[in-house]
This record gives C-alpha cells, structure tokens and sequence, in this order.
C-alpha cells in the first residue's frame, strides 16, 4: 500500500516538474524538453513492439518520417494539425500492419534487417520523390499550429502542448498494458508458440503491436513537423531508428518508464559532454558500451537491481553474536 | 581644486569603463556540422575560423575587443541546427555562423530575423538568399552566380550543344544540378543524360558506362572531393573521351592528386580556391598547413572570411552594433589592401550574396593553370 | 553489350569487396551468435594502423603486415575479451547495441584523434588497366575478386577439411553439445573472432586505395556486408562470395537500367524477399529452431 502511494506521489512530482520546468529554462532547453516528449512518445511505441511483443524494428524512424511529412505536407496546404495527426496516424498504423506480415514469419533478427531495408527505402523515397516530399530540398515554413483559438507558435505554450499530448499517449499505453491486450503481447515475447497453444491469437496481436506502435511513432513525427518547422530526408533516415532503439534499451526493454528515462539519457548526455568539445561523441559511445556490459536491462534494470540489493540489507537482520548456528 | 578632483575622477570613471568595456569581448558562436555526413565541411570551416579569430585577436581584437567562438555540432541534422541556434540567440552573441549544410541554413533562417541577429554561412543553395531575408550572408557564389558562368563556358568555349550531367544526390549536389539546368536551357544546350550518384559511392563504372551510351559533347560533373577522383579514374579507364566540367570541387589540387593523370584537362570554373594565383590566398593556404597538417578545401576559406568580414563591417560603424552589423554588411565591399584577411576583393549585395572575381582553369601535368580571370559583376 | 559487360565487371569488383567484409561477419554470427554492427568500422580501422605505422618511418609491406596482426589482436582478442564475453550471457540485442556504440566510439575516434580528410592509401596491387577488347579491367579490381574468391576456398577448406575447422562448426551449430563432447568452445570462439580480424585487415588493405582512407567508410560498407550476408546465406561462408557478388552487380544493373536516383534500393528489395522467402539465404542451410 505504502509503495503505491510512493510510487504515485513520485509520478506527481515528476509530472509537476515537467509542466513548472520552461520556468527554470531559455529557449534552448525548453526545446530539448520539447523535442524529448516526442522521442519519448516514438520510442513507447517501440517499446511496445520490442519490449512488451519481443519484434526488433528498425523502421521506427521512418515512420516518425512519415507522420512529419503528412503533417508538414498538408498544414502547409491550411489544414490544420489535428487533421493531419488523425490522417498521419490511420496511415502510420495501416503501413504499421503491413509491415507486421513480414513480422510472422521471422523473429529477431531476420525481422531488424528486414526493417533496416524498409528504413532505407523509405530514406529513398522521401529524398527522390521531389513532386511530393519536396526531394532532398525539404519542406520549410511548417506552421505551429493553434488550438481552439490558443496560439500555440512560441516555445513554451508550444512544449505544454506537446507535454499533454505525451500524458494522453502515456495514460493510454497504461491502460492497454494492464488490459487482457497488454497480457497477450507479453505472452507473445515471452514464448509465442506456447501462448498460441493457449488460444491467443498471435498473429493478430503481432500485427497489432506493430501497427500500434508505428502509429506512435507517426505521432512522434506529427509534433516534430511544428518544433523544428522543417522536414528534409536525412532526419529520419536509419540513424533515427538506431538511436530509438538505443532509447529503449538503454532505458531498459519492457519497463513502461524505459523510454522516458532512455530519451532523457540520448537528448541530454550530448549536452552535459559539451564540455568535452569534439570527443564528446567517443565518450557517449563508451557510456553507451559500458552500461550494455555492466546493465543490459537498462538503466531501471540498473535501478532495480541496485533496489533490490539495498532492500536484502534491511530486511535481512545481522546475526546475533553468540547465537547457536 | 574641486574641479580638478572632479575632472580627475571623471577621467578615470570614463578610463575604468573604457577598460572595462575593452576587456568585455565579442561573442562569436559558430554552428557547423562537426559529426554525421557534413562532418569534412563543418571541421573546415571551424578551422578557418579558429585561425581568423587568433589571427585578429593576436593584432588586438576588433576596435579593441577580443573575440571569443565557441563551436556546436549539429550532426549535419536540421533538428540539432535549429535546438544549437536557438542556444546561440539565447547566449545574446555579437553574430552567428553556419551551418554549412543549406539545409540546415533553412531550417534556422527565420530565427535569425526573429532575433535580428546577423548570420554568416557557408551554404551555397540558391534559394538562401531569396527569402528576403536581410540577416543571412554567404561567405562563396550561390550556385544561382556560379552556374551560369558554368554554362556560359560550356556554350561559349567548350561548344557544347549536349551536356551530360554528373552529380551528387544531396542537397548540395542537386542544387548545382536545377541551377546548371536552368542555366543551359537558357542557352540552348540541350542536356542528354542526367546522373545522380550517391554521397561516398565508390563504383562508377554504370555511371560513366551510361554516359558513353549517350555521346554528350561534355560532361558537367558535380560530385564530392573524393567522389570526383573516383569518377575521373573511370573515366579514364573506360575512356571515356569527352571535356570534363566541373565547378571548384573538380579542379582541386586534393582530386588532382587523388585521381593523378586522370585529372588531365578536366576543366571548369573556381569560385574559391588555395590553389589560386593569388598571394593572399597562398599566404592563408601555408598558414593552415603549418596549424592544422593539412590542405583545407573552399569550406576552410569560408570559415576563415568570417570573422574578417565582422572586423570589417563593425570597423566601418565604428563601434559594436549588433543590430546594425547586417545593414553595414550589405553593400559593403572590402578590399585586401585594407583588410588583408578578405584575401580578394568582395563585394555584399543587398541580399547578402557575394560578387568577388573568380577563374576558370585547366588541369595540366597534375597543376591547375588559370587560363581566364572572370572580373567581378560590379567595379 | 559493352556496356552491360562492363558493369557486370564493374559490379563484380564491388561485390568482391561486399564479400570479404561479409565473410567475417557471418562467421561471427556462426559461432558466437554475435552481429557485430560494427564490422563496416572494423574495415575501415586497420587503414590507419598502417597509416600510423608507416608515419614512423617504416616501409609499406611491413607496416601492413604489422597492420593486419594489430587488427588480429585489437579486433580479434581484445574486441572478445573486452565486449563480447562479458556480454554473451545477457542476449543478443544488448550486444547489437554495444556494437551500435562501438562502431560510433571507432569513427568518431577516429575523426577526432586522426583527422576528418580522406588520406590516400597505397595499393598492395600496381593501378594499371588491362584492355580486353572493347571492355576495361583494372588490376585492383581482378586482384580483389582473386582474394576473395580465395579466402573463401580456404576458409572453406578450414571449415570442413580440418579438426579445427569442423570443431568450429560445431561449436557454430550447438556449443553445449560441442562442450560435452570436449570440443574447446572458448578457444573456437576466440579463433573466429582472430581470423575476422585478420579478414577485415586483409579487406581492408584492398578497399582503401579506391576508397581512401575516411573515418566514414564504414557507413555504407557496413551495410552492404550485412546485405550481402544475409542475402547470400548467414550460416555458411560461401554465402558470402555469393551475396556479395550478386549484391555488388544488382546495384549497377539497377543504376544503368532502372534508376541512379534508385540503386540502392535494389539489393534492399532482394533482401527483403530473400527474407521473406528463403531466410536462410541463398545458399544457407535452414536454421532450426529451438521451441
């Protein structure tokens, strides 16, 4: 009971932390934060495929490409953000379920190459396709949009939008989670023909998984439209999706806060290695190395192991000298 | 007695601050791609730039006030770009530079008239200066000014009444080839075979291959350093057979000798180049070697105009306007014999493009020869 | 027709390249259950080993020698010891991304500690071009299709001919049953991991004088070596000759017939469908798995 309410109290804060934050911040930061609720929506969404379903994808980013070019496609032709979320979603979730099929016949990874092709190829299309992506010129000028009359363009009201928009995602992957869906996915990673032989569909959940979680990520790109205002091909390229995968497992596969904790590690560790100039991507890398090799559950893996070493010093109590073994 | 204690102290009041204000130095932040695809471009640029800054700070500063840059690294990612100057505004610097990627220039543009802070860039895509946008100032042609001079060239000397194109898919490469389109439709050439290549591709036997099949009467070829080597090697190995234009990067002394005899009568137009027959720009070029161990490539001359282009343009005011640095930019023209660090003469337009005098060439026996001196639009 | 014979040749020479760095990658993946995302950096690195080691004075041949044994030692040993062994307990992805991290740690040291230019290479082979009839070969390219094709009959004939080889397969195949039957799985693994580091040296001496040396070599070639793996067959070292080769061919067929702006997409097609269809490759041994 005790640890619920901890736990709640904990989530609060952190929650109240994020919305007071822009006040602590200038622009820049308030733009990291902003840029770090959408990384963190796109990598829930591989995280549910990867650590709640156990399918590696590699296409991720190509789907945060997707959403942001129907977003800055047709709001730079008027319509409004929330069409093109709503439009950018039905098609991230149908390409999502399409990509799903290869999913059922191979695992692993067969199925990370298969989504690095898809990745790559969709890099090619954006870029060569001049007519409708605006090729490898990009499209700028992208609006921030307005909501019932709010202006949303400068930085914070900006971020708070974007904030609320990943508390909606968040409560509704919590909600899934604990629902009978949440189960059949994890039954899925944990060992699929077993699960099929207790009667989950798997190949519809498979399916499902992925499609949901490219929608995530579509979503991700739907906000990444309006912050940067600019979308050109090699944003979304393999890079991205290397480095959501990186978000996810270094957070920690599986646990529902990985991804939060993992965004924070890949929008921040750049910044606080500043100092270190040009090395700074060498010593990332090295962090990176290390924690897979000391921690690969992550960093709350991390935590909860270090929790539970802690947690056997107190309840274990120290041998009273004299007593008879 | 009074007065004079008075005079006294206000002599040293207005000395203190003077001091004071001579001590406060000049905020430069540089944003440039230093990791990811643009990485040779970024690194050079900073390069140049860190040697222009010394070099002022060593004579004094400008208007006696030192510079101080600091360098970000936008991973050659628009994103980064736009997150790193909006960090720079948020420092209040005197001006920003970068990024080299066009690009990225266009993602960040608007945020300099927001900020009403001046840039100055490296990015050669035409469309940078039409914007209308009175912050943003090139350091080397737009490929709007460079093609044309291509295609004059190609029609008027080579002859040419077919081009095959040869050109690299970013956005650096594309922007050349729309531009060098443009420019020859409006002369009449026609253009038979139109080739993307990627960004560190290594075998060009397709491309040369397809350009054999279509029997252009020259080759406009528009690659990366390495790149074009390559490509000159294939050429030659299939013999190719055909003149071979290019624009700056195709005649530089790095692809000369990279590619070795393959690089014979490769012609075309330098806009900015350590290889040209100019005493300043040879100095600059001997200058780098002994820092850096290296020949640094057009990026590094573009950085190292920078700052000189600040030091002349706050030196024309008088005194450090932030404001007012993009107005006394435009129209300006700087001459070497006044500021040595512009290397050659150059004139800013009102839209921050750049008119400068500039070469066509020849590789011979592994050198590149000027045989033409393009004089500047305006003299 | 010239032109289609060209390409081939050109392509050919390519895939050959694509081939030696697949060879390595595969065998790793045989034995150790290990992607090494890292194995494009991997051929890039012993460049400037040599490079460095040439700066100090001493001759081509022996610093390339010196090369290919450092690559055997730093990629090879220290790579296993130091990465992939405290790793292997905790599972495949955990070290897919540690080999993420190590091929950005290898580039960007690169970049920072060395330099950002390309630095020309000398040739193991003389650039010189032979004239067959209406069609151009240069001997780089005859040399590197020569090795390849080479080193994977040797290490063919390692793999099936030699105690050591079948002891490696088997430890490929099952390393609990491999261990019961007292074949030294540890020693097997380490054994692999050397002979990638001396491949990748060897790939690496042929690549660089085309490819210059360039802390972004590994970018495109890594991906083309995982192309050529998997489409060829990731349990089976011929796979690699062949995956490389038809992958370095499909890309010129695809950039003269169909479209430059597309070639790359081509061998990710193939991939695709190979996938999709034959997962063990085209000339792969089905994986069974394990319930």
């Amino acid at each position: 009971m005790a640890s619920r309410f901890l736990t709640t109290a904990a989530l609060a804060i952190c929650a109240l932390a994020l919305i007071a934050a822009p006040l602590l911040l200038k622009n820049y930061g308030v733009y990291l934060l902003s840029l770090w609720t959408i990384y963190v929506i796109a990598a829930m969404g591989l995280n549910l495929m990867l650590g709640y379903a156990g399918q590696v994808s590699l296409a991720q980013g190509a789907f945060v490409g997707i959403g942001a070019y129907s977003a800055a496609l047709l709001t730079t032709h008027g319509w409004p953000l929330g069409a093109a979320a709503l439009f950018a979603l039905l098609l991230s979730f149908a390409i999502g379920w399409l990509l799903g099929y290869p999913a059922l016949r191979v695992r692993h990874h067969y199925l990370a190459f298969v989504t690095l092709a898809f990745s790559t190829l969709a890099f090619l299309v954006f870029r060569n396709e001049e007519w409708l992506t605006g090729g490898i010129y990009g499209i700028s000028g992208v609006p921030r949009p307005s909501l019932l009359g709010l202006e949303l363009a400068r930085p914070i009201p900006f971020y708070e939008f974007c904030l609320a928009v990943l508390a909606i995602v968040t409560a509704a992957m919590a909600f899934m989670i604990r629902s009978p869906w949440g189960r059949a996915f994890t039954a899925l990673r944990e060992n699929p023909l077993r699960a099929l032989s207790l009667g989950v569909d798997t190949r519809l959940y498979t399916l499902m998984a992925f499609a949901i979680g490219s929608a995530l990520a579509g979503l991700a790109g739907v906000l990444y439209a309006p912050l940067v205002q600019f979308v050109d091909p090699p944003a979304f390229a393999l890079q991205l999706s290397l480095n959501l995968l990186l978000m996810v497992i270094v957070g920690g596969q599986g646990y529902f806060f990985g991804p939060f904790l993992g965004a924070a590690v890949a929008v921040l560790l750049p910044e606080w290695l500043r100092f270190a100039d040009n090395y700074y991507l060498v010593i990332y890398a090295l962090v990176v190395m290390v924690l897979m090799a000391l921690c690969p559950q992550g960093l709350i893996g991390l935590g909860e192991r270090l929790g539970e070493r802690l947690g056997e010093r107190f309840r274990t109590p120290a041998a009273k000298p004299g007593a008879s073994a | 007695m009074r007065h004079g204690i008075g005079a006294g102290a206000a002599a040293l009041l207005w000395l203190g601050t003077a001091q004071a204000m001579a001590q406060e130095p000049i905020k430069i932040v540089d944003v440039a791609e230093l990791s990811g695809g643009g990485a040779t471009v970024g690194t050079n640029f900073k390069n140049g730039a860190d040697l222009a800054v010394d070099e002022i700070n060593a004579k004094g500063g400008i208007l006696g006030h030192k510079i101080e840059i600091t360098h970000y690294d936008t991973q050659s990612n628009a994103g980064v770009a736009r997150g790193l100057v909006q960090k720079a505004i948020d420092s209040e610097p005197y001006v920003i530079f970068g990024p080299g990627y066009s690009g990225s220039v266009k993602a960040v543009a608007p945020l300099f008239q927001q900020a009403q802070i001046t840039d100055i860039m490296g990015g050669e895509a035409a469309e940078l200066t039409k914007f209308g946008n009175p912050y943003i100032f090139r350091t080397s042609f737009g490929q709007q000014s460079s093609m044309p001079k291509v295609a004059r060239y190609l029609h008027d000397e080579v002859k040419a009444q077919t081009v095959a194109l040869e050109w690299v898919n970013n956005d650096f490469g594309k922007g050349g080839r729309d531009e060098i389109t443009k420019a020859l439709g409006e002369f009449g050439v026609k253009i038979v075979a139109d080739i993307s290549s990627e960004q560190g591709q290594a075998d060009f036997s397709s491309d040369v291959a397809k350009i054999k099949a279509a029997s252009p009467d020259a080759v406009f070829v528009y690659l990366n350093e390495d790149e074009s080597a390559r490509f000159l090697k294939e050429a030659q190995k299939q013999t190719l057979g055909k003149p071979l234009i290019g624009e700056t990067t195709l005649l530089g002394q790095k692809v000369i000798d990279l590619a070795g005899s393959a690089a014979d009568g490769v012609r075309g137009h330098i806009g900015l180049t350590t290889d040209a027959p100019v005493p300043a720009v040879q100095e600059f070029r001997r200058r780098f070697e002994a820092r850096f161990h290296y020949v640094p490539d057009h990026n590094g001359i573009k950085g190292y105009l920078a700052p000189y282009m600040v030091k002349a343009a706050t030196e024309k005011m008088g005194k450090l306007d932030r404001e007012h640095l993009a107005d006394a930019l435009h129209g300006l023209t700087i001459t070497p014999d006044k500021e040595p660090g512009i290397l050659m003469e150059a004139t800013w337009d009102k839209n921050g493009d750049i008119d400068r005098q500039s070469f066509l060439a020849e590789v011979e026996g592994g050198k590149q020869t000027i045989i033409k001196i393009l004089p500047k639009l305006s003299k | 027709m010239t032109q289609l014979v060209q390409i081939l040749i050109g392509g050919l020479a390519t895939g050959a390249i694509y081939a030696l760095i697949a060879i390595g990658f595969t065998l790793l993946w045989q034995t150790s259950q290990t992607i090494n995302f890292a194995q494009g950096e991997f051929v890039m690195l012993p460049a400037f080993f040599v490079l460095i080691t040439m700066s100090s004075g001493l001759p081509f041949w022996v610093a390339a020698l010196i090369g290919v044994v450092v690559s055997a030692l730093v990629l090879g040993v220290f790579f296993k010891k130091a990465l992939i062994d405290p790793m292997l307990r905790h599972g495949v992805l955990p070290l897919a991304i540690a080999t993420m991290a190590l091929s950005i740690f290898l580039k960007e040291s690169v970049k920072s500690f060395y330099s950002a230019e390309a630095q020309p290479f000398p040739a193991l082979v003389p650039a010189r071009d032979l004239h067959l009839g209406p069609v151009t070969v240069s001997l780089q390219d005859i040399a590197t299709l020569a090795i390849a094709i080479l080193a994977v009959a040797l290490l063919q004939w390692f793999l099936a001919g030699t105690r050591t080889g079948r002891a490696m397969q088997a430890t490929a195949q099952n390393p609990t049953v491999a261990r019961i039957l007292g074949v030294p799985v540890e020693r097997m693994i380490l054994l692999t991991f050397v002979i990638n580091g001396a491949m990748v040296a060897l790939a690496s001496l042929l690549i660089t004088p085309v490819y210059l040396a360039k802390f972004s070599n590994g970018d495109t070639l890594g991906l083309a070596a995982f192309i050529a793996a998997i489409v060829g067959g990731f349990n089976q070292v011929r796979g690699a000759i062949v995956g490389g080769l038809l992958l370095g061919v499909a890309e010129n067929l695809a950039a003269t017939y169909v479209s430059a702006q597309y070639r790359g997409a081509l061998p990710l097609i193939i991939l695709i469908v190979v996938i999709l269809i034959r997962p063990q490759g085209l000339v792969g041994r089905a994986e069974e798995r394990s319930v």
